[in-house]
């Protein structure tokens, strides 16, 4: 017999919060016009738009989420489940093939067995995963709330700094740490210091060393070090007890990597192959992460906002922002999974919790949208984006052209005042 | 060694029931007892500790992608082998009900709880036993009769069914009354209207020196509670209840954080999350739009509304889902474990 009662499906009348703006199209008060120019007097991509247009793009997006939303089912849940299972029969096998890593062959299969498991998890499972994607399933085995992922930074964290504060602020110069992750000028809006002449290294080194510099971002190490004199001591115990979390994790990741699975590769002479493939791997995926991440945001094309452009955002703003704000790469489809789908940033940036799986349906229709109403859809190959990424770095490693100052002035202007102060970052 | 992973995560991929892995099942049969009423014959794994008969499991099983969990009773007789089976009736609108009986297949997993409830004979066994059951109430009894029949001396047993050939069991039923080892009463609501508990002195007329175990639809547990409770023998009535709790989706409601002890009045527009801060409870928050999952927490019971679309998610108690609750408000009254 049934105990628990069955459910007849029942369809209600929508009620509309007015607590946050954004949970709304539709606005309370009227909602400006945007100007033609941004502050620092570049033209605005979406100058074009009137409060009504945005608000009909907003209706748009909610009925195309409710559409993608409501026929999710057992194709979606199979698609996970069979990405989670591939990724965790590579890596037990490359791991098992690592054991007998003396021997050259076995050590490239393995190697490169290890490097795309560990890609697969951080990108196209454990970023998803953590972004509720799949939490719809019911499954508590699948679930942000319970998800850990093979990376430096403790889900948690992650989740703060990376689903609330770079979601909700996207490319808002001032809120969104990410553009740039406090050690990268990726916008001409972005100060510049001193700091920043450097940038190509401390890009390159980040690359290289990627989840920890995302630990480091998430645990908000360089705010710490800067403020820690001005803390309360609440928050110093908060920053210590979440520096604790993530050197925990830390040490049982290079436990797992660098200590275990060596000495189980011991008998076949293999320690230190198998030490070498798991610091390769590991690069590899910090090094692709990387790559994939940057040209998500940071590419030529892509808008940034003002604080004050986003008060009393609506949802249809919200939108507009995160279309404007994010890139896609063009790929095959393995390329996408190997992103995480991140290849569709826009559609991601979007619809956060949609499942991955669906964006490379919707993404026509969003650049049909974005055409329909005359903006930007950023996009290009991987390579094309990357370099350009590369290639920013490097151009706003040096201060903005401005007429009638020169460039080296400037800079040995900010080195007179680092001799002076041992101050790298003031602002020019 | 398999951080952030545990090793039973890979191990689960190739021997989801081995021991010491988490509660599931195995479909190994599906077999019909009526036109809408099927038994499935589950191989559950090592963890199961087994169940005492006329006692249910919660059963979970992943339709449309979701998994649902609903309890059933278990109606298995003595195994050696140690499979047990539960039997389950479709029922129009039952999601669940109507997907184990007409979808699942043989190899499917499902989740599973460990047996739970009272509804179950004591030890010793009683002398006299009057089992009333109606419909697919007669599940939690036939688990009963499949264990303990040739233990018990008396048995009489009322059945009620809207037909002949909806009654389920309906063969071994009457075999056991064949061979006398109960006395069997079907009655059929479509030749004889509604049970009539007053008929009950005619059909049983030593109905007052009998332990009785009672399950059915609601209708007949009230007005069986009713006679035993007029008899001045509520004591002998032992009941299971069909629906134990109905959850009415409604506009707003009162939320109660259980582990903060504190309830509030939240009106169908107010999202949880400012419901719980107006009322001082410390509420897990992030983006407040709906896109970061930071404020996501256990829905225990009750009823709730998303703002964006107005889709309903109803937890009934044990379901355990989890909610975001910065875009969710009170569809009628909710526990939440907060």
């Amino acid at each position: 017999m049934t105990l628990a009662p069955e459910r007849p499906v029942t369809t209600a009348p929508t009620t509309r919060s007015r607590v946050n703006s954004r949970l709304s199209v539709a606005s309370d008060a009227p909602r400006p016009q945007r100007p033609a120019l941004t502050a620092s007097g570049r033209p605005n991509p979406a100058a074009h738009l009137t409060p009504e247009d945005i608000e009909q793009i907003g209706v748009e997006l909610d009925a195309l989420r409710e559409e993608v939303m409501s026929s999710r089912g057992a194709k979606d849940a199979a698609y996970i489940r069979t990405v989670i299972k591939t990724q965790r029969y590579i890596e037990m096998g490359s791991r098992a093939v690592l054991l007998f890593s003396a021997f050259p062959p076995a050590w490239v299969l393995g190697t490169a067995g290890l490097s795309v498991s560990k890609i697969l998890e951080n990108m196209e499972i454990g970023h998803n995963v953590m972004h509720g994607q799949w939490d719809w399933m019911r499954d508590p085995k699948i679930h942000s709330t319970q998800w850990e992922w093979d990376n430096a930074s403790p889900s948690r964290q992650w989740k703060h700094s990376h689903n609330e504060i770079h979601h909700t602020f996207t490319n808002v110069l001032g809120r969104d740490n990410d553009l740039g992750y406090g050690i990268l000028r990726v916008d001409e809006d972005q100060p510049w210091t001193l700091f920043y002449l450097f940038q190509p290294i401390w890009h390159v080194s980040n690359a290289v060393a990627f989840e920890y510099g995302i630990a480091a971002y998430d645990l908000e190490l360089g705010g710490y070090l800067a403020k820690r004199k001005r803390m309360s001591d609440a928050d110093k115990a908060t920053f210590r007890a979440d520096a604790k979390e993530v050197l925990t994790k830390i040490r049982r990741n290079m436990t797992r990597d660098y200590v275990i699975h060596p000495l189980l590769s011991l008998p076949t002479g293999s320690f230190l192959p198998t030490m070498g493939a798991n610091l390769v791997a590991n690069v590899v995926r910090n090094l692709w992460t990387n790559t994939v991440i940057i040209c998500g945001h940071f590419p030529p094309g892509i808008a940034t906002f003002e604080k004050t452009s986003i008060e009393g955002e609506t949802r249809g703003e919200w939108y507009l922002r995160q279309m404007l704000g994010s890139g896609n790469l063009s790929g095959s489809k393995a390329m996408h999974v190997m992103t995480g789908n991140l290849s569709h940033q826009i559609e991601h940036h979007l619809f956060p919790d949609m499942p991955s799986n669906r964006y490379a349906e919707i993404a026509p229709r969003i650049r049909d949208l974005m055409a329909r109403y005359d903006l930007p859809y950023v996009t290009g190959s991987l390579p094309r984006q990357a370099s350009s990424v590369y290639w920013k770095v490097i151009q706003l490693s040096l201060p903005n052209k401005v007429e009638g100052r020169r460039r080296r002035d400037v800079i040995l202007k900010a080195a007179k005042h680092f001799a002076r102060t041992g101050n790298l970052g003031r602002r020019y | 060694m398999t951080t952030p992973l545990v090793p039973a995560d890979y191990l689960d991929l190739v021997s989801p029931l081995r021991a010491g892995a988490d509660l599931r099942a195995r479909i190994l049969a599906i077999t019909p007892e009526t036109d809408d009423a099927a038994t499935l014959t589950l191989r559950p794994s090592r963890a199961w500790r087994g169940h005492r008969p006329g006692q249910y499991v919660r059963v979970g099983i992943d339709i449309d992608g979701v998994r649902n969990w609903r309890a059933y009773s278990l109606t298995h007789a003595p195994s050696a082998d140690g499979t047990i089976s539960i039997t389950t009736k479709a029922i129009p609108d039952g999601k669940v009900s109507t997907h184990l009986v007409r979808a699942a297949r043989p190899g499917m997993l499902v989740m599973l709880d460990q047996a739970t409830g009272d509804f179950t004979l004591p030890s010793p066994l009683p002398a006299k036993v009057l089992f009333l059951t109606a419909g697919s109430g007669i599940t939690p009894v036939m688990g009963m009769l499949r264990h303990h029949l040739g233990d018990l001396a008396d048995v009489v047993h009322v059945h009620a069914a809207p037909t002949r050939a909806a009654v389920i069991f309906a063969d071994e039923l009457r075999s056991y009354a064949a061979s006398g080892r109960l006395r069997l009463h079907e009655h059929h609501d479509d030749t004889s209207g509604v049970l009539d508990l007053a008929s009950l002195d005619q059909i049983v007329p030593d109905w007052r020196e009998r332990e009785v175990w009672t399950c059915g639809p609601t209708g007949l547990l009230d007005a069986a509670e009713a006679h035993w409770e007029v008899a001045g023998l509520a004591q002998r009535h032992h009941v299971e209840r069909f629906r134990p709790t109905v959850i009415e989706a409604g506009d707003g409601g009162t939320v109660t954080f259980d582990r903060a002890e504190r309830t509030v009045e939240a009106d169908g527009s107010t999202p949880i999350l400012d419901a719980g801060e107006d009322a001082g409870v410390l509420m897990p928050s992030g983006c407040r739009m709906g896109i970061c999952f930071g404020c996501v927490v256990t829905l225990r019971e009750g009823a709730v509304r998303d703002l964006r679309t107005g889709d309903l998610t109803v937890a009934e108690p044990g379901d355990d889902l989890p909610i975001q609750t910065c875009v969710n408000a009170a569809a009628g009254a909710c526990h939440l474990d907060l």
